[in-house]
Parts: structure tokens; C-alpha cells; sequence
């Protein structure tokens, strides 16, 4: 039974990061590449260190293993986040099917300033503060 | 976070007073020490709100990880068939969360759920961007996300 789920949980990690790589050779732009990469990844190395776990059932393998588990999902995130903000600013193209885009008329290119449209008289008035990001 | 310390703090005691070291133990000596803080409650001030915290922190847990492994298929099934159902884009979400630590946690979460990736943070922090890659449902696509923001920020308010 313990085997059973085991080897499901291994089988389960290891087809999400293949749909991973599957990923980032299909998608079409950087942005959705970003998607299939980071999640699928993150997911299925969160179910093989589930396995290990079960299969060790070791206090310090298991403390071990959540940590892991742990600083991947601390860590993909933020990955994600800086490669796709730094992608889009830098001017990787959309892809042509892309429906809408909100950011690009709020970002101006020579002051890198990002509105947020809601503001009419708060962000005029705005000072710039020192530890704004550049 | 008195709360969480103290909780700890009796579940170590069980441990060792208990001579059982073993994960199990510690997990018998959390459960015990949650019980004796939901007891505990009512007469001491710096306890206020955790107990009622946990349940809801298991909940969100629970949550995300259906929102993890559905969006995550559906990822899959995009990419494993040729022609492309999805419509990526980029929307602008209005944000609810308002200390630096909120829009961090918020963030986060969204970009770890598959399908949904945030791009930045107004200037104003009031509207963070985010690429969608699924946008045929908008209106209901800007409803999870809200839930997703609200569960979270409960965790901290």
C-alpha cells in the first residue's frame, strides 16, 4: 500500500517537471514559458520530496524534506516574478495571441514609472522617495 | 506569534518530559499544547486571536493546494494539445493588501498558482500586474483571485 502511493507520488513528480520542459520548448513567449517552468517544476519536486519522506520516515529526513519543500515554494515565486518583470520591461515581445495588456499604457519607458491608473491627484503629487526601485 | 512560541515552546516540553523523541511525539505534544492555549485563552491577554488563527491557516492550506493541482492541470492539458486554448494577457488587479509584508505574501501566492504570474507593483502599491494565461473567463479569473487575496490576508489581520 506504502509502495503503492510512493511510486505514484514519484510518478506523478516526474511527469509534471516532463510537462515542465515540455513547456518550455511549446509555449510561445517568455511570460508563459515563465508559467509552465516555475509551477510545474515547483510541483513536482514538492510530491518527489513527499515520497522521500514516506519512504525514509526518519525524523531528520522529513524535517529535511519540508524544508525543502519549504524554500521551493519561498523561492519559485520570487524567481518567477524577477525573471518576467525583467523580461517584459526589457521589451521581450507578447505573444500574438495575447488578448490584453493593462501595464503597458501605465509604464513610462524613460522614467520607469508604473501608474496604477486608480490615481489622478495622489501620484501627481507623489515625491520621489530614495528607496524606490529604479 | 506569543501564540506559536508558546505552543512550541509546551510541545518541546511534552517531548522531553515524555522521553519519546520521535516526530509523532512532537506532533501528540503540538495538538496537546494547541488544546491547553484554546483553554488558556480567555485569561490571558497575548494570546488573543491565535487559537482562532490555526484552524484558518489549515483551511488556506488546504485551499491552495485544490488551487495549486487544478490550475496546474489545466496548464497541462494546454500545452500537451496542439492548438492553443489559452488567451494570455496582462490585467491589473487592485490591491487590498497594504503593508510591504502583505503584498509580498499576495504576490507570491498568486505567482505560485499555475496560470497566474505577477509582473509588478504600481508605484502607489494600490495595483499589482498580472500575467494571466487564461483570460476567457475574466470576470471569474478577478473573483478567484480576490478570494485568494482575502483568505490570505486573514491570516494576517
Amino acid at each position: 500500500m506504502i509502495d503503492a502511493i510512493k511510486g505514484s507520488l514519484i510518478i506523478a513528480g516526474g511527469l509534471f517537471m516532463l510537462l515542465a520542459s515540455l513547456g518550455i520548448l511549446r509555449l510561445p513567449d517568455l511570460l508563459t514559458r515563465m508559467h509552465a517552468t516555475t509551477k510545474a517544476a515547483a510541483l513536482g519536486v514538492i510530491l518527489v520530496m513527499l515520497a522521500v519522506a514516506l519512504h525514509f520516515g526518519e525524523v531528520g529526513v522529513v524535517a529535511r524534506s519540508f524544508a525543502i519543500i519549504i524554500f521551493i515554494l519561498m523561492t519559485a515565486p520570487v524567481a518567477a516574478h524577477v525573471i518576467g518583470r525583467a523580461g517584459y520591461f526589457v521589451g521581450s515581445k507578447l505573444w500574438s495571441g495575447t488578448v490584453k495588456d493593462e501595464l503597458r499604457p501605465n509604464y513610462d519607458p524613460l522614467t520607469h514609472e508604473l501608474k496604477s491608473g486608480l490615481e489622478t491627484e495622489a501620484n501627481a503629487r507623489r515625491q520621489p522617495k530614495e528607496n524606490d526601485p529604479d | 506569534m506569543t501564540g506559536a512560541i508558546w505552543n512550541l515552546l509546551l510541545a518541546l516540553a511534552w517531548v522531553v518530559l515524555g522521553g519519546d523523541f520521535s516526530g509523532v511525539n512532537l506532533v501528540v505534544g503540538l495538538v496537546f499544547g494547541y488544546i491547553t492555549l484554546v483553554l488558556l485563552e480567555p485569561q490571558v491577554e497575548a494570546l488573543k486571536g491565535y487559537p482562532a488563527r490555526v484552524p484558518r491557516i489549515i483551511r488556506f492550506i488546504g485551499f491552495f493546494i485544490k488551487e495549486l493541482v487544478q490550475a496546474n492541470l489545466r496548464v497541462a492539458f494546454d500545452i500537451l494539445t496542439p492548438p492553443w486554448h489559452m488567451q494570455p494577457g496582462v490585467i491589473a488587479m487592485p490591491l487590498k493588501a497594504r503593508t510591504e509584508l502583505e503584498i509580498t505574501m499576495v504576490a507570491n501566492l498568486i505567482s505560485l498558482t499555475p496560470g497566474t504570474l505577477s509582473l509588478d507593483v504600481s508605484d502607489d502599491r494600490k495595483v499589482l500586474y498580472i500575467h494571466a494565461m487564461f483570460l476567457d473567463n475574466e470576470e471569474e479569473l478577478r473573483r478567484n483571485l480576490e478570494e485568494m487575496e482575502r483568505r490570505a490576508l486573514e491570516l494576517f489581520r
